[in-house]
């Protein structure tokens, strides 16, 4: 459902993204990982049009990604951000209806209904009407992902989301992410979760210096890589003493 | 001396306050126009045009640089030469507002460059157009870092309104000062006009501060 080939992208005299070429079959869950300023969030920016490509082309549905198409790109892919971004302005349910009410058009008592059960299948019945500030860090990411949700989107793009919490509260976050992909949701992450990685992951990309270096199954990529670079990330993650 | 003034107060009060009519009218009319001039130069300073950036940089230095009383004597003296005619009260509160919109522009401004960037990409990701971003996102957000120093420059308007006494408008200040000619009664006159702005910034004050705690809560 979503292309992307021969995909460069440029900041300044710096490139981070060189000659990304793959697909994503609809309900893949993918997992990218890579050392910091690889180029992993970039990539997963230029999928949503938070960053336009330079060169090579990216589609999703068969629509490729340029300004004119962007609306109808976001309102089939959803972006669950590292810092939770919340609308610190409005309490979790109202984070959660903003998407359906205000692009989607839906009537807000039906939006409601619908944010309820979200936030209830998130773990926060409880808390719909807390603002962004009285929740932790997990439950403004899982209302996060409740947002994305409400948009009932064909993926989700993940970027770092559990890098932010705290380790006690990345548990909740992962979990309610196996829920999102049991029902069958794409889902494009970057993460240095790498357990998450071999249980939930389809597929696993390596990115290094702005090239996919390694492009299979969790268990070909984690266990054995075909390069060195992807060996000495994974030891450094994976035994980080 | 206390009924001596009072006596003075009833007298006078009747004068002074149709003269607290205009100032009333002045400084509202100028209050929107100042916010509704102060909002588009705040906007354009945001554009991505360099050249409407620019105008809006211009246009602020100029108007900060020149004392607010030249203004209106331009527009109210200069203008007509020109062939554009505007009655005392119009000239004083457009001159008024734009003098003002400057001061407004910069409030406005610090409130947009408080809203976090990564909340408008998360409005962004929802596929929000920039018209929804504005409204949703970013004007309830910029509006509680805006609303203190809105207050206030609305309470300096307020008192600078005595400046359209110069081009002739009866305002509160101009209408004591006639009275005060004519009666010598400098004191009881200059106190009553000095305790009427003060109950009218007052309430001023309060409301801001009370709108203020209203938004912090949330």
């Amino acid at each position: 459902m979503i292309t992307l080939k021969n995909v460069s992208k440029i900041f300044g005299d710096r490139t981070v993204l060189r000659d990304i070429t793959f697909e994503i079959a609809k309900g893949e869950v993918i997992c990218l990982i890579g050392s910091s300023g690889s180029g992993k969030s970039t990539l997963l920016r230029c999928i949503n049009g938070l960053e336009r490509h330079d060169g090579g082309d990216i589609t999703v549905e068969g629509i490729p990604v340029s300004p004119q198409t962007l609306k109808g790109v976001r309102s089939k892919i959803a972006m669950v951000f590292q810092r939770f971004n919340l609308f610190p302005h409005r309490t979790a349910l109202q984070n959660v209806i903003e998407g359906p009410v205000h692009v989607l058009g839906r009537a807000p008592r039906d939006a409601e209904k619908a944010g309820r059960s979200l936030l209830e299948r998130v773990g926060l019945g409880d808390r719909c009407d807390a603002y962004p500030s009285e929740l932790s860090g997990g439950e403004q990411q899982r209302v996060g992902i409740a947002r994305a949700l409400a948009m009932n989107p064909t993926a989700i793009l993940f970027d770092e989301p559990t890098s932010a919490l705290d380790p006690e509260r990345v548990g909740e976050v992962l979990k309610v992410m196996r829920g999102v992909a049991a029902d069958g949701i794409t889902m494009i992450v970057v993460t240095h979760e790498m357990s998450f990685a071999r249980q939930v992951a389809d597929r696993v990309l390596f990115m290094d210096d702005g090239y996919i270096v390694e492009n299979g199954s969790a268990e070909e990529v984690l266990t054995r890589p075909r390069v060195a670079r992807t060996r000495e990330f994974l030891d450094r993650v994976l035994n980080p003493v | 001396m206390l009924n001596q003034f009072l006596a003075d107060a009833v007298e006078f009060l009747p004068t002074l306050l149709s003269g607290l009519g205009l100032t009333v009218g002045i400084t509202i009319t100028a209050l929107l126009v100042s916010v509704i001039l102060g909002l588009t130069w705040a906007l354009m300073g945001m554009s991505k045009f360099a050249v409407v950036r620019g105008i809006s940089r211009t246009v602020i230095n100029v108007v900060r640089g020149i004392p607010i009383i030249v203004q209106l004597f331009y527009i109210y003296f200069v203008l007509p030469e020109l062939g554009i005619r505007l009655d005392a009260f119009l000239a004083g509160a457009l001159g008024l507002g734009i003098a003002y919109s400057v001061y407004q522009a910069e409030n406005f401004r610090a409130g947009f460059a408080s809203v976090d960037p990564s909340l408008l990409e998360a409005a962004q990701s929802l596929g929000m157009s920039e018209h929804t971003i504005l409204r949703r996102v970013i004007f309830p957000l910029a509006i509680r870092v805006s609303l203190p120093p809105f207050g206030n420059t609305a309470i300096m308007l307020l008192k600078d309104s005595s400046i359209a006494s110069t081009i002739t408008v009866a305002e509160l200040t101009r209408a004591g000062q006639l009275l005060a000619a004519s009666t010598f009664k400098n004191m009881s006159i200059y106190t009553l006009i000095a305790l009427l702005y003060l109950l009218m910034s007052l309430p001023l004050t309060f409301m801001v501060s009370g709108l203020e705690r209203r938004f912090k809560r949330k």
